[in-house]
């Protein structure tokens, strides 16, 4: 494979009949639909991207495509469903009906590499499910890309029950094709196979090892089964209703109440990473607002300009102080999802500054500190949180006025003017007192008092929500539902 | 307008012969970038190659690797020039009362007094030279504005001596641990490359490449042990660095075949934290079918 400068586009665009650059400007606009943020020079730069590496080099074309239009690993996942849609409809025709031509591999495996069996119907479509089941355990016994391949294709066209113009999403058609090929039975066959095999017994290390290899192929399996599945739907219902339909919010607009397990392990693995900034954040505010020892040597340096007389003195940056943080959270049924989330921002936020406080409330308040110190599994402090900490006084469901009196009488002279304090939680006081004279008094004693509402705004003081009472003693008062308004309140401490 | 490789593959051949195990991504993004002549913003987990992959296609296409290392608190004078003021003082010292002062200021912001840092060195290098900017993300917002210029237009303004452009256009190669978002003007300006964990062939490729007197067998088994334990869900995940270190561990000790005991023995090198090390032993030793998932 040479290529040379080219004066234009390689020839051959996503589709037969569409033009390449076409096909890029459609993609952008629906990348830009699923919010992901391109501009206008990184459009530009995509153009010309793709005259430089040609579409038939499908994963250096998918990534350099990438590379000029995603700047945030986060969105990558959409790009990539957005990249399949528009993409991968290349060469061979897809309708529902006419799959049936085609050189299918005929018993002998497919050739590896580009010569993918096209078609997929032909010979294949005469076996019976027993000799194709067999013959997928044998692909994926040893690894064969390209049958596993014509396999999902064979899989889907037999057991999905594709129809055209049927207004049913790909999960449906998904769920038909796995059900039929019983993957679980396929591994454990494969497992089987692997111990006879083997000379000896498998240890356990050796059992999982296997385990995870042919898990690892399984999962590539179905990967190749979604993506038929998507190509097909495609031909079908055009690219960018297909689009439309696939569209998911991006990780940073999940509603923290309303994220399904998949989403809450992404959001996690977000936390971390926001915290470092919350602390650098927090530290560097501290540093731009004292001055701190002379800089000698930046001061002679300055005194050049002055024919050599130090007329400017130049200081150094103080030492950044350590920020106090006191975090108080409400894990009440109500904010369920959130406070879930919550002790893993309070469990991130103890990682990055020394002075880390916690203190979770229902209608009882209780400090958990002692939970997140020293230990390395956030699972287990979750856990001792949620079994150990004293956070129930009368009957379990919030009391805000309650749990702020508690707080204040227990800890009240701890707050000190280098103290900000973190107020998680909705703000739903079930009708009692709101001791909103506490909030006065610590805002007072502290640095700056914030509190974090995952409710969406329109709620706030509806029913038995008290948050505008509260929020008239709070230096800011945020609504944060997704990891983009959090990050908005970290970028607003500056 | 001549270009540094040939094609997709080239790149990805050269690094291999360089004994930088590159997939498709890294070897098209590196192709991109010498063809349109943009800097690459590699972002990833801790020791997945990120440094590493500059030096090689430093290596491979015979530049010069001038490295900028970030930190907090860098600032122009560290990153882009700075001037030479003890010898300035005594310069002016030397002059006694009786010159010209705007001459002896002409002559003291002249080439002899200007302490040239790599940013500066990169731009007026007349030899090939690679820029990398290591860990970009822990400088400051405002020296963040300072790359803008440079990276743009690969030119810089010194107020004393005037624009300097450079001859050539450098391949830049930017780091970051993602410590901070970083401004969308820089990432405008860049190609953004994210490097993760290698998947398992590369992986092992990287072994075989990288730590002498393994074998393919021995090379095969590490990557694999990586591999599931990269699955569980620990406080960190072994990198690259690690893999190695540990591999080097195995064939020191003369392992060649690895099994629970040994992986026990030597587990501390691949995990830095006690309740990650106590999950891996802990998959050792079991049967997964014991293994009960467990909820949160
Ligand atoms: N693809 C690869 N081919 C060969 N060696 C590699 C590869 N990836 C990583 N390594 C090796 O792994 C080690 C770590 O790489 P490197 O220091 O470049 O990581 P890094 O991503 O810059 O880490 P950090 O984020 O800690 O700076 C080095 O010894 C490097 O040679
Ligand atoms: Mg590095």
């Amino acid at each position: 494979m040479t290529v040379t400068e080219q004066a234009g586009p390689p020839s051959g665009g996503g589709r037969e009949d569409t033009p390449l650059l076409d096909l890029l400007s459609g993609f952008i606009i629906e990348l830009r639909q699923a919010g992901l943020p391109v501009s206008l020079t990184e459009n530009l730069d995509a153009m010309e991207a793709v005259t430089h590496i040609p579409i038939e080099d499908r994963d250096a074309f998918k990534y350099a495509l990438g590379s000029t239009l995603v700047k945030n690993h986060s969105h990558w996942r959409t790009f990539e469903v957005v990249f399949e849609v528009y993409f991968s409809m290349r060469g061979d025709e897809y309708t529902l009906e006419g799959a049936a031509d085609g050189e299918g591999p005929e018993g002998e495996p497919g050739p590896p590499g580009e010569g993918a069996p096209q078609g997929g119907g032909g010979a294949m479509s005469g076996l019976t499910p027993e000799q194709l089941a067999e013959m997928l355990m044998k692909a994926l016994m040893n690894g064969d890309q390209a049958m596993l391949r014509a396999l999902a294709r064979q899989a889907v066209m037999r057991y999905a029950g594709m129809e055209p113009g049927r207004p049913v999403g790909g999960t449906y058609y998904l769920y038909r094709t796995l059900r039929n090929l019983d993957l679980d039975g396929v591994l454990e066959g494969l497992m089987d196979a692997a111990r006879q095999e083997a000379p000896e017994d498998l240890t356990p290390l050796e059992e999982r090892l296997e385990r995870d290899e042919f898990g690892d192929r399984i999962e590539q399996l179905k990967q190749e089964i979604e993506a038929e599945i998507r190509r097909r739907l495609v031909a079908d219902r055009g690219v960018e209703a297909m689009a439309r339909t696939l569209r998911k919010p991006l990780p940073e607009d999940v509603d923290f109440m309303h994220a399904s397990r998949e989403e809450m392990a992404e959001l996690k693995k977000a936390i971390h990473p926001l915290t470092r900034k919350l602390a650098v954040r927090l530290a560097r505010k501290r540093r731009h607002g004292r001055k701190g020892a002379l800089d000698f040597r930046n001061t002679i340096r300055h005194s050049l300009s002055y024919g050599g007389v130090p007329a400017e003195p130049k200081f150094r940056f103080p030492r950044p102080a350590k920020p106090e943080i006191m975090v108080v959270a409400d894990i009440s049924g109500s904010v369920a999802a959130f406070a879930r989330f919550t002790l893993h921002l309070v469990y991130a936020i103890s990682g990055q500054f020394s002075k880390v406080r916690s203190f979770v409330f229902i209608d009882g308040l209780d400090e958990v500190t002692g939970f997140f110190e020293g230990v390395e599994d956030i699972g287990e402090a979750v856990h001792r949180v949620n079994t150990e900490a004293d956070v129930v006084w009368v009957d379990g469901h919030s009391d805000y006025g309650h749990a702020f009196g508690v707080f204040w009488e227990r800890f009240g002279r701890d707050v000190g003017p280098k103290t900000t304090v973190m107020i998680l939680g909705d703000a739903r006081n079930n009708y009692h007192a709101s001791q909103s004279w506490i909030l006065k008094e610590m805002q007072h004693k502290a640095r700056k008092v914030y509190w974090l509402n995952p409710e969406p705004r329109a709620y706030w003081d509806t029913g038995d929500s008290i948050v505008g009472e509260y929020s008239t003693h709070c230096e800011g008062t945020f609504e944060v539902r997704n990891l983009r308004q959090l990050e908005a309140f970290v970028e607003k401490l500056v | 307008m001549d270009f540094r490789f040939e094609d997709v593959d080239g790149v990805r051949r050269s690094l291999a012969d360089a004994n930088y195990l590159a997939d498709d991504g890294i070897a098209g993004i590196v192709y991109l970038a010498d063809r349109l002549g943009k800097p690459i913003l590699v972002e990833g987990p801790a020791g997945t190659g990120k440094t590493q992959l500059a030096q090689s296609v430093a290596d491979i296409t015979g530049a010069r690797l001038i490295r900028l290392q970030c930190y907090e608190g860098l600032d122009e004078s560290k990153a882009l020039y700075e001037w030479n003021y003890k010898k300035q003082l005594l310069r002016i010292q030397a002059s006694g009362g009786d010159t010209d002062w705007s001459e002896i200021e002409d002559d003291l912001f002249s080439e002899e007094f200007l302490l040239t840092r790599p940013l500066l060195e990169a731009i007026r290098a007349e030899d090939r030279v690679l820029l990398l900017v290591d860990e970009v993300d822990r400088l400051e917002v405002e020296t963040e504005a300072l790359l803008l210029e440079i990276l743009s237009e690969y030119q810089v303004s010194i107020p004393e001596l005037g624009t300097v452009t450079a001859t050539q256009v450098p391949l830049v190669f930017l780091t970051s641990n993602a410590t901070r978002e970083l401004s969308e003007a820089l990432k405008r300006r860049c190609l953004y490359l994210y490097i993760d964990y290698p998947d398992l062939e590369r992986e092992r490729e990287i072994v075989m490449a990288k730590v002498p007197g393994v074998d393919a067998n021995l090379a095969d088994q590490v990557a694999r042990i990586v591999r599931s334990i990269r699955q569980l869900d620990l406080k960190k995940s072994p990198s690259v660095s690690e893999t190695l270190d540990w591999a080097r561990t195995l064939v020191l000790l003369g392992i060649d075949k690895v099994d629970a005991q040994s992986a026990t023995d030597t587990v501390n090198i691949l995990l830095k934290y006690r309740t990650d090390i106590d999950k891996a032993v802990k998959e050792f030793a079991d049967r997964p079918d014991d293994l009960v998932d467990d909820p949160t």
